[in-house]
């Protein structure tokens, strides 16, 4: 077997050949293992409807909380679905707000996320959350009502081709005609979006399937004939990483994602401090390794630290775990890293030599690959002790120390909004959750809260969804209730997605939403400001101070029967935290009234190389030797 | 670029070939030609797919196709070690004055008539690219009507068989 990805031209065909039959002999223990999740109770053959086993599967499956909104092509699911003394079904205000929500309980528990919703305009709604999904690698099942079989391709009424459309935007998509399907299709549903590199699956069940009659019986047969998830990594390979990481002089842990979704983040910080190199967590990354831990230099990308981007651009070696290399680390790929090797570790094979090709390319899933790469380093540092790391250490440690994550204050007397998150997290701590729009309040709540634990920062990084965090703030708060769960918002996504609120406040959870309200589009605005001579267009809101504050988000809060608050000045900004900390029976929103002027730092400009970032607008770091 | 034939064995199910083909277009692979068809197993269907793509594009391409839940298995067949053919029908203008020198020239090449009228003849022939090629430019004076092309259908040399393999690999 080989998990080579060889860059030679000659030898792809031979890996080509390999691949899956390689794929089959190391998988032979996921193979071994049942792939229907839950717990497998025994369910003898029973008389019932397609609908009644969509309710039973998902039961069978060990769902509990589904987040959805009923409609023609998907009423006869809710029927029984009522009757459920199992499953906890919260109605949302739009489906869009079940996606997101689905995506925010996955990433806050593990566990698979779920979310049901109509044919047409209902599916078409969840479109955005499964790609956000899919970017994200978050496991997620939508279900979907497709409108009777004899009538697909008809135009029928609320029809739309919703497995044609999702197939570039999910891990897979079914098509169910058949009510003896829908048992075997959401077990596999449910084994695809949770297995390997996860991600969201929808079954689209006719509206026929559902009513007709079937016989149910558990756990069904999953038969997937192409699909195999390679776990262990290859030992050539981890020999070849350890012979690389004991020469390095500059290695760098590039942490993505991946250690989180594998729940690797024990085995990394056991490795990290094993080996001594300096890690960096990507934004999908954040808590994935302690922010107060020594070996941490920091975010890397477009808004990471310098001692992060730095660390990345002059290492020698990227041992690689469960990233990807995005543009937004990566800056202008020819001059990313130019001079390190690169150790890539990941559980999808497609990932690894797509963006910078690989020295030494190791598939597996992160929990094993970690604890036998630490295994394989140990082996080889007995013969070959590793180099000494203190010149590169000393280097970093001076950058992190000359260049810390810090902001500038605003000059129109209005707070500063990275101390407003600052403080939020300050006050609330590590074991709460914060959960991310997209925009600048995105990039300071990555910057400006300690994240120790990982599961802690939940955001859209890879496709960038504004209005991702209200609804998944609600799925974070239903799969952690006993959490504080922070919606951290800003003024323009909070306004795309704010009918959660009306979720939140009738099904009891009590999500706190921060509104760093600068009264526009931040981000943007921050680009025309530094890009585009400060012309202004399109991107003021109007909810800000001075403002006709349309809306007045406090006002929307009590419509929507939450607390509302409003904060304008820095000597407010504890009191108002403490007060939405202390108020648990119902949604805290707050409207923090933030200077418009601040800007994201550190940033590297868009196309040009890591090494010109910069600190502040045209200001670079002074760059020193190491010793 | 260098063009290289994939065989790829897929599950038969709905949507499967929509797969394969919008991977390659969003991930802006070019597909030189695709061949698509039941094999000795039920349920299970080959394509044949020849992609203008190599090295780490080529690499990038299997991977991306080794991802689809319905791909059971990707051998890229080399032109040394396989045998590949296209199949070609040609409607060319043949009346009573050049009848005779088009079917002669279709002989040349192993290529036979399957339809005549009084104007036109239709030629088929079967070869890899370069012998049809070859008869396209023989035929071309006499005044080409209409062309049909499959795509390029490949399999490897010797006895061992693709699927087999693939399905033991499934039943271990």
């Amino acid at each position: 077997m080989s998990n080579s990805t060889p860059a030679n031209p000659a030898s792809v065909a031979k890996s080509i050949n390999r691949s899956k039959d390689a794929a089959a002999a190391v998988s032979s223990v996921v193979e071994a293992s049942n792939p229907v999740q839950g717990p497998n109770n025994i369910v003898a053959p029973t008389q019932m409807t397609g609908s009644q086993a969509i309710v039973r599967s998902l039961e069978e499956l060990g769902v509990k909380d589904v987040f959805g909104l009923p409609g023609g092509a998907i009423l006869p699911t809710y029927d029984p679905l009522m009757d459920s003394t199992k499953i906890n079904h919260i109605l949302v205000r739009h489906e869009q707000g079940a996606g997101h929500a689905a995506q925010g309980f996955a990433m806050a528990s593990g566990e698979v996320g779920v979310c049901i919703a109509t044919s047409g305009p209902g599916a078409t709604n969840l479109v955005t959350a499964l790609a956000d999904a899919n970017m994200d690698s978050v496991p997620m099942v939508a279900i979907t009502g497709q409108v009777h079989s004899a009538f697909i391709g008809s135009d029928a009424f609320q029809e739309a081709d919703i497995v044609g459309i999702t197939m570039p935007i999910t891990k897979h998509a079914f098509l169910v005609t058949k009510a003896e399907d829908i048992p075997k299709t959401l077990a596999s549903a449910f084994y695809l979006a949770q297995t390997g590199r996860p991600g969201p699956v929808l079954v689209d069940i006719t509206k026929d399937a559902q009513q007709s009659e079937m016989t149910f019986s558990w756990p069904p047969k999953v038969d997937l004939p192409g699909y195999r998830v390679v776990t262990r990594g290859h030992n050539k390979q981890l020999r070849e990483a350890a012979k690389l990481i004991a020469g390095a002089t500059r290695p760098v842990l590039y942490v993505g994602g991946g250690v989180i979704k594998a729940n690797a983040h024990e085995e990394l910080k056991e490795f990290a401090e094993f080996i001594n190199a300096p890690v960096v967590t990507t934004l999908t990354a954040r808590g994935a390794f302690p922010d107060s831990h020594q070996q941490h230099v920091g975010m890397p990308g477009m808004h990471g630290a310098v001692s992060a981007v730095t660390a990345l651009q002059q290492a020698d070696l990227l041992i690689t775990l469960g990233a990807r290399f995005d543009d937004r680390v990566t800056g202008v790929l020819s001059s990313f890293a130019p001079n390190a090797k690169v150790i890539h570790a990941d559980i999808d094979p497609a990932e690894i030599s797509k963006n910078r090709v690989a020295d030494v390319p190791i598939v597996g899933s992160l929990d094993e690959i970690i604890p036998q790469l630490q295994e394989a380093c140990a082996s080889r540092f007995e013969n070959d002790a590793p180099q000494d790391l203190t010149g590169w250490w000393g280097m970093l440690n001076r950058l992190r120390d000359t260049y810390p994550i810090g902001y500038t204050e605003t000059k129109d007397g209005l707070s500063a909004p990275q101390n407003v998150i600052q403080r939020i997290g300050e006050l609330t701590g590590p074991e709460g959750v914060y959960v991310a729009g997209v925009g600048q309040h995105q990039m300071w709540a990555a910057q400006f809260v300690k994240y120790e634990r990982p599961r802690s920062w939940l955001n859209s990084a890879g496709l960038g969804t504004m209005g991702f965090s209200v609804p998944a703030a609600m799925g974070a708060k239903v799969a952690a209730p006993d959490r504080v769960v922070w919606a951290i918002d800003g003024d323009g996504c909070f306004q795309m997605t704010n009918q959660e609120l009306a979720t939140c406040v009738i099904n009891k959870i009590p999500i706190k939403v921060a509104i760093i309200n600068n009264s526009s589009l931040g981000m943007v605005r921050q680009w025309q400001t530094l890009f585009y001579d400060g012309r202004y267009s399109n991107t003021d809101l109007n909810t800000g101070h001075g403002t006709a504050r349309v809306p007045d988000f406090v006002k929307l809060a009590d419509a929507y029967g939450c607390v509302g608050l409003r904060c304008e000045r820095d000597e407010d900004i504890d009191a108002t935290i403490k007060q939405a900390l202390e108020i648990n029976d119902r949604p805290v929103v707050i409207d923090f009234v933030v200077s418009a002027d601040s800007m994201v730092w550190p940033m590297v400009p868009s196309g040009v190389s890591n090494d010109e970032i910069q600190i502040a607008k045209g200001m670079t770091p002074e760059w020193e030797e190491e010793d | 670029m260098a063009k290289h034939t994939l065989s790829v064995l897929v599950e038969d199910v709905p949507g499967v070939l929509t797969r394969v083909a919008s991977l390659f277009a969003r991930r802006a692979f070019n597909i030189h030609s695709l061949a698509v068809g039941p094999t000795e197993i039920d349920g299970i269907s080959r394509m044949t797919v020849v992609v203008d793509a190599e090295g780490d594009s080529l690499e990038q391409v299997t991977k991306q196709l080794n991802k689809l839940i319905n791909v059971i298995k990707i051998v890229e067949l080399l032109p040394e070690t396989s045998v590949q053919r296209d199949h070609i029908m040609i409607k060319v203008r043949a009346d009573a004055a050049t009848r005779l020198q088009v079917t002669q020239a279709a002989e040349l090449f192993r290529a036979s008539v399957i339809d005549v009228s009084t104007d036109s003849l239709v030629v088929e022939a079967t070869g890899n690219a370069a012998k049809i090629d070859a008869l396209l430019a023989v035929l071309e004076p006499f005044g080409i009507r209409e062309i049909v092309q499959s795509g390029t259908l490949a399999v490897g040399r010797g006895s061992k068989s693709m699927s087999d393999r693939a399905l033991k690999s499934l039943s271990a």
